[in-house]
């Protein structure tokens, strides 16, 4: 890795770690019904939209039941909408270029993927959407659905806090209006205009017509894209106004709004660890798990940049000149922006994969094969702080499990945060890990060997077999990332990614909120030197230990005939794939 | 606890030679174990159960599955080395079910036919099987009778020999009327005398059928833990079935054909067999080890919850001191001398046989104090509830008295208008503050003195509390002497909190208390009054000589009837659990190095390149993929005697435990294997040509 490169993570690692711990303190104060300072300006806002859900609505408490039940009942009519304006959408208004409506594979390939902060994209924004599409279907459950997954997350936290048996977890519409309110609504007014001083269009004017120094003209589609860009990496969304999503110079135009939407993409999910740790009041605990998903990260950004800057044994082999020097900045070029170069490339989409947001702005399809691995394996682990809320809910099913086996070696009923974990816990917490490799694993194998699995590669070989392995998990990890190589518009794909994503969304967040009221039921037992204490390093060692060694040994196979088969084939100078 | 851990291992060493007689039935036992009934209760073997016939098929005819590169004898191999694995879980729990089935075998030889003298309404005896004997049944036994049934005694006093219960060779001496020891259990021999009993127990619930049902664990049931890992276990193992069965899809898109009894052999050496296999052993095992100890648990979940406790509630009296209290001291109050005290208390002790009197009378003499001839007509007074006092009334009238302080002090002002000598509050404290009990001593209006009676701290008990403390166990005493005495002795046990002049209902109260502050909660007991509170505990410990109520009201007994056995099986319980701990450790991490033999063994034929990652430079394919799977099965027998005997447990507190759990179980479970299938490849490969 270069002197610049180090410098490019340190920096961004540095900021957002910084600006976290502040976030973390205000979130904490929001979920906890605490006074912030926006209160004067918001409290009007929130009374509005409590009036209208209905005043009765907003203040029975619920149990994980009934916040399971109204988050469903909310995502599946938002679901439901976003569906229909897309299959719709050429008889709505907003429609300037004429796009006809969505086929329903696609439109609910769409809707599933957005209302689940997905965002994987089987169309191309720019040429399949209407405005109206990309403000109803696309920009607006990209608030609702980081909101859901916060709302579910403090949920989730109120149930590990409860002392006295306490199963009310709070009001999940109240909840979703004041993180709607608090959390997104801000950031979104204020760095928009950013992002257009940078360069972003926001329009409701359809198309640039450019005539061009050749001459004939060029007709450029355009939008309301900065407000868009600002809640897809804040609320770890990742869908693109544009098919190239953040490798658009409408989308991200210079190297400063890169570094603040990767700052947008990180700050939350991190802040979100902190103010785990003020709810449950283990700020310790906080600081361990927030330490051992840093580590995770850290590595991943280390093995990603330096695989990219790296370069590739076949050109070095044909005598081209990878490494960085006067004048250029070497490593492996194919698929990156000029304007952000190898490192910030490799930042960005290892952040984007990280904290679930699926966002590139640099194509995975040609990273290198440890690059790329280091992609797949983030979302493998959909943990390394993870997406809005359900980061932290996947950290925390680890380690239930952790505390679980490591309880035991101390000789007692294993028992996290006072309460003890027993027979019905690990059954919803090992269900909740079974899911993960079920629904990436069972359909990648199952499109390997259909031929309308086959037939939407665009590679053979262990590359194609990565392509496809990447699309099941970024979709079962609600992450949205693509790998790109792979056509997806294919009904199967549409189908089959779509199912795959509410699968990992809605039953492992079911199986979560369900364990957590299981916890808020049970009394807290008190603790004694006896007590395995889980917010020490040494917790926090075996607990990363265990991420590692349940996801290597669900996850390496695959891998190995991925990208490790393709790296080692790369570097004994054999081609790995030929074109099909 | 070192001395626990010593004793425990050399009741190890006991058992291990006792045990060769046990292997051969074990043996045996594990092929009968092969019963479809008896594996599906157990998932993870149960897939190496049904996988085993999966490769049987493809032994006789390879191209089962289609298009193959592997022999039958190679499937034939995989075969075995799977009937291998599991016969090894077989013969781990036969073997851990042995001893309590030889135990129960013994204990049915007792319960031989025997008929009982039974005496009907009009007085009677009928002589009729043990097996007639109804609850409330009156019932005669003479010298060298086996006892018919449990019971509680009406008349007669006699002694028992209960060695067929307890172990324990001398003899009890049974009297009507008190708590202790006017129980009968069935099975056990009057040696002397006689005694009429009333019968406490029909056929087949009494504590002789309770016993061989609980040492043979017939229908032993999973405790709540073992179930939770359990499910936690067949879920790594459907992960692997996942995991196992799309390989051959992804395999097969890289045109890369995957043997079927490759697959089998990568699953089995996946799921975690290890632990799966010894799992139940453990259980049996833990609950084998308490029977050991001579504490009979009524299920495997109270040993479990032994290991959770963290508020241990114990008697004084006998618990943490020896229980009998001897005089040590005589403090004479104004206008007596230390030789009038002497007199005043041999007087007072003459007629008194309990220990604490003869102790007196024993000082008193040591004194220079003499006995009186006009002593002979004298007449004792025993000690009541009431009175809290005994003494003697002479001939000529004179009465000397000893008991309480507070209880003496009143008898001389309301039945003699005597005065109280304030000199009497500071005598009773200076005996109190040196952990002592103060008795004090009157002849009739006249307080003459006070007598210290001092309890023997048991040996080794304040270690064994500092133990305690750093499992971070909180040690309470129960007693009924006063706050001062109290103190005192706490401070040199060393016991954390002290509950003094208890009454037996203090201790149900106490108990509520911490389990209000979410703790939970152990305590011994045998008195009928301590049956509430052992059935509000936790972990409640019932002495054997104590009565049946409160033998029913316990989770566990305690056949010694020695109640710091508490402290044993608090470390019987943790032991249990970091052994399940410590061996799913171990197993889950054995995974990594069979990958490393597996995947580069099933892909470096067709992906050249995989074979960097054959870091053990293992022979052949067919040698890596059969020395994973051999390692996998013999691990299970070098790990029965740890799962038998239990992973070294030492206390300390939880965070150094896991520590070193984590080195040994965790570290070790990624090193060893890697050295193990090195080596069976090493053996093998010469063989496979």
């Amino acid at each position: 890795m270069t002197a610049s490169a180090f410098w490019q993570i340190a920096i961004v690692l540095l900021v957002a770690g910084g600006l976290s711990v502040p976030v973390g303190h205000y979130l904490a104060r929001v979920f906890m019904n605490e006074r912030t300072f926006l209160d004067p300006v918001l409290d009007p806002l929130d009374r509005l939209a409590y009036r209208i859900i209905g005043r009765e609505t907003v203040s029975v408490p619920m149990t994980w039941k009934g916040y399971a039940v109204n988050m469903l009942l909310t995502n599946v009519l938002m679901g439901l909408l976003i569906y229909l304006i897309l299959v719709w959408q050429g008889a709505l208004p907003l429609n300037p270029l004429h796009f006809p409506d969505l086929n329903p594979f696609l439109a609910f390939n769409t809707a599933a993927s957005f209302i689940t902060n997905t965002n994987w994209q089987n169309y191309g924004g720019e040429s399949t959407l209407s405005l109206l599409s990309q403000m109803a279907a696309i920009t607006f459950p990209m608030f609702t659905s980081a909101a859901t997954g916060f709302v579910v997350a403090i949920g989730f936290f109120r149930a590990l806090a409860s002392r006295n048996g306490g199963q009310d977890l709070g009001n999940f519409y109240r909840d979703f209006v004041r993180v709607l309110t608090r959390v997104f609504l801000l950031p979104c007014l204020l760095i928009t205009p950013i992002l257009v001083w940078q360069g972003s269009p926001e329009t409701l004017g359809a198309m640039a017509v450019a005539h061009l120094v050749q001459g004939g003209t060029q007709h450029i589609p355009m939008g309301p894209v900065a407000d868009l860009e600002v809640i897809k990496h804040l609320g770890t969304n990742g869908g693109g106004f544009f098919n190239a999503n953040s490798a658009h110079p409408f989308e991200n135009p210079t190297p400063l709004t890169n570094f603040i939407e990767t700052l947008l993409m990180m700050v939350t999910p991190m802040a979100l660890v902190i103010a785990f740790g003020r709810i449950v009041g283990n700020k310790k605990l906080a600081r361990v798990m927030y330490s051992v998903m840093a580590l995770m990260l850290v590595a991943a950004l280390v093995v990603a940049v330096s695989a990219e800057q790296g370069g590739t044994p076949l050109l070095a082999h044909a005598g081209l000149m990878q490494h960085a020097g006067h004048g250029q900045a070497g490593g492996n070029m194919v698929g990156k922006e000029v304007r952000f170069g190898v490192t910030q490339s490799a930042i960005f989409n290892t952040v984007s994969t990280a904290f679930t947001t699926g966002t590139v702005n640099s194509t995975p399809d040609s990273y290198t094969p440890i690059g790329g691995m280091v992609l797949l394996v983030q979302m493998m682990l959909n943990c390394v702080f993870g997406g809005k809320g359900v980061g932290a809910l996947n950290f925390l099913m680890y380690g239930i499990l952790a505390v679980f086996i490591a309880g035991l070696m101390v000789g007692r009923t294993p028992e996290f945060l006072g309460k003890k974990i027993e027979k019905r816990e690990i059954v919803l917490a090992s269900l909740a890990l079974l899911i993960h490799p079920l629904i990436i694993l069972v359909p990648t194998a199952w499109s390997l060997i259909a031929p309308y699995g086959v037939s939407s590669l665009g590679n053979s070989g262990s590359h194609g077999l990565s392509e496809i392995l990447y699309a099941f998990t970024s979709a079962a990890a609600n992450n949205g990332s693509a790998f790109a190589g792979l056509n997806g518009n294919t009904p199967w794909y549409n189908v089959s990614l779509g199912l795959v994503i509410l699968f990992g969304r809605y039953v492992s967040i079911i199986f979560m909120l369900a364990l957590g009221g299981s916890l808020a039921a049970k009394p807290a037992v008190q603790e004694t030197v006896g007590t395995l204490r889980t917010d020490t390093a040494l917790f926090g060692g075996f607990w990363l230990a265990t991420i590692i060694v349940v996801g290597a040994l669900t996850f390496f196979p695959g891998l190995v005939l991925g990208p490790i088969a393709e790296f080692f084939a790369l570097h004994a100078h054999h081609m790995p794939w030929g074109p099909r | 606890m070192s001395d626990i851990v010593q004793k425990s291992e050399r009741k190890a060493e006991a058992y291990h030679t006792e045990a060769n007689g046990l292997v051969g039935r074990a043996l045996m036992d594990a092929f009968r174990k092969f019963s479809p009934r008896v594996q599906v209760r157990n998932p993870v073997m149960f897939i190496v159960w049904l996988s085993m016939f999966v490769t049987l098929a493809l032994t006789f005819q390879p191209t089962l599955f289609g298009k193959t590169s592997v022999s039958a004898a190679y499937n034939g191999s995989v075969t075995a080395i799977l009937f291998f694995t599991v016969w090894f879980a077989n013969f781990a729990e036969a073997l851990a079910e042995g001893r309590g089935k030889a135990q129960a075998d013994a204990l049915r030889q007792t319960k031989t036919d025997v008929m009982a003298r039974r005496i009907g309404p009009d007085g009677t005896f009928q002589t009729v099987p043990a097996g007639a004997l109804r609850k409330g049944d009156r019932v005669r036994v003479e010298r060298g009778d086996i006892i018919p049934t449990d019971g509680e005694i009406l008349e007669g006093i006699a002694s028992v020999d209960e060695s067929a219960i307890t172990g324990e060779s001398a003899p009890v001496l049974k009297e009507p009327g008190t708590d202790m020891f006017s129980t009968l259990t069935g099975g056990t021999r009057i040696l002397s005398d006689w005694l009429v009993f009333k019968v406490s127990a029909d056929p087949g619930h009494t504590f002789l059928d309770r016993m061989i049902h609980l040492v043979e664990g017939a229908k032993r049931q999973k405790t709540p833990n073992e179930i939770a890992l359990t499910v936690l276990l067949a879920v790594l193992s459907l992960i692997f079935v996942i995991v196992v069965a799309t390989l051959k899809p992804m395999a097969a898109f890289l045109h890369i054909n995957l043997d079927v009894a490759t697959l089998i052999a990568l699953l089995v050496a996946l799921m975690p067999t290890t632990i799966g296999a010894l799992l139940s052993a453990i259980g049996i095992a833990g609950i084998d080890r308490a029977t050991r100890f001579n504490v009979l648990a009524m299920s495997g979940r109270a040993v479990e919850a032994a290991g959770d406790v963290q508020t241990l509630i114990l008697d004084k009296t006998g618990t943490i001191t020896m229980g009998n209290r001897q005089a040590t001291e005589f403090v004479p109050l104004p206008g007596y001398s230390e030789t009038d005290v002497a007199a005043a208390a041999l007087l007072a002790s003459w007629y008194d046989t309990t220990p604490e009197g003869r102790s007196i009378v024993a000082l008193a003499v040591s004194k220079g104090a003499k006995h009186d001839a006009a002593w002979d007509q004298a007449q004792g007074v025993d000690f009541t509830a009431e009175t809290r006092m005994s003494g003697t009334n002479l001939a000529d009238g004179r009465k000397a008295r000893k008991g309480a302080v507070a209880a003496v002090a009143r008898y001389v002002q309301e039945g003699f208008k005597g005065a109280i000598p304030p000199q009497l509050k500071e005598a009773g404290e200076l005996v109190a503050r040196k952990g002592a009990t103060p008795l004090a001593l009157a002849i009739d209006g006249d307080l003459v003195g006070v007598i210290g009676l001092s309890d023997v701290l048991k040996a080794g008990m304040r270690e064994r509390f500092a133990h305690m403390r750093s499992l971070g166990i909180k040690t309470v005493m129960v007693t009924g002497d006063n706050p001062i005495t109290a103190r005192v002795i706490a401070e040199q046990a060393g016991v954390d909190d002290f509950v003094a002049e208890a009454k037996p209902e203090d201790k149900i109260r106490v108990i509520r208390a911490e389990q209000a502050r979410g703790r939970l909660v152990a305590m011994t007991g045998d008195g009928t009054n301590d049956a509430p509170a052992l059935a509000q505990a936790d972990v409640g410990l019932a002495m054997h000589s104590g009565t049946v109520p409160a033998k029913e009201a316990a989770n566990m007994i305690d056949l010694d009837s020695d109640p710091t056995k508490l402290i044993d099986v608090v470390a019987i319980g943790k032991q249990l659990l970091i052994t399940r701990g410590a061996l799913t450790t171990f197993s889950i991490a054995n995974d990594v190095a069979k990958y490393f033999a597996m995947l580069p063994a099933m892909f470096m034929l067709a992906l050249p390149g995989v074979a960097t990652l054959n870091i053990m430079h293992l022979a052949t394919p067919e040698s890596a993929v059969l020395s994973a799977l051999i390692f996998n099965a013999i691990i299970i027998p070098i790990l029965i005697p740890l799962a038998l005997r239990g992973v070294r447990f030492q206390p300390t507190s939880a965070n150094r435990m896991l520590a070193r759990n984590v080195l040994i179980y965790g570290l070790g479970g990624l090193i060893v294997p890697f050295v193990g299938i090195k080596a069976i490849d090493l053996i093998l490969s010469p063989f496979l040509h």
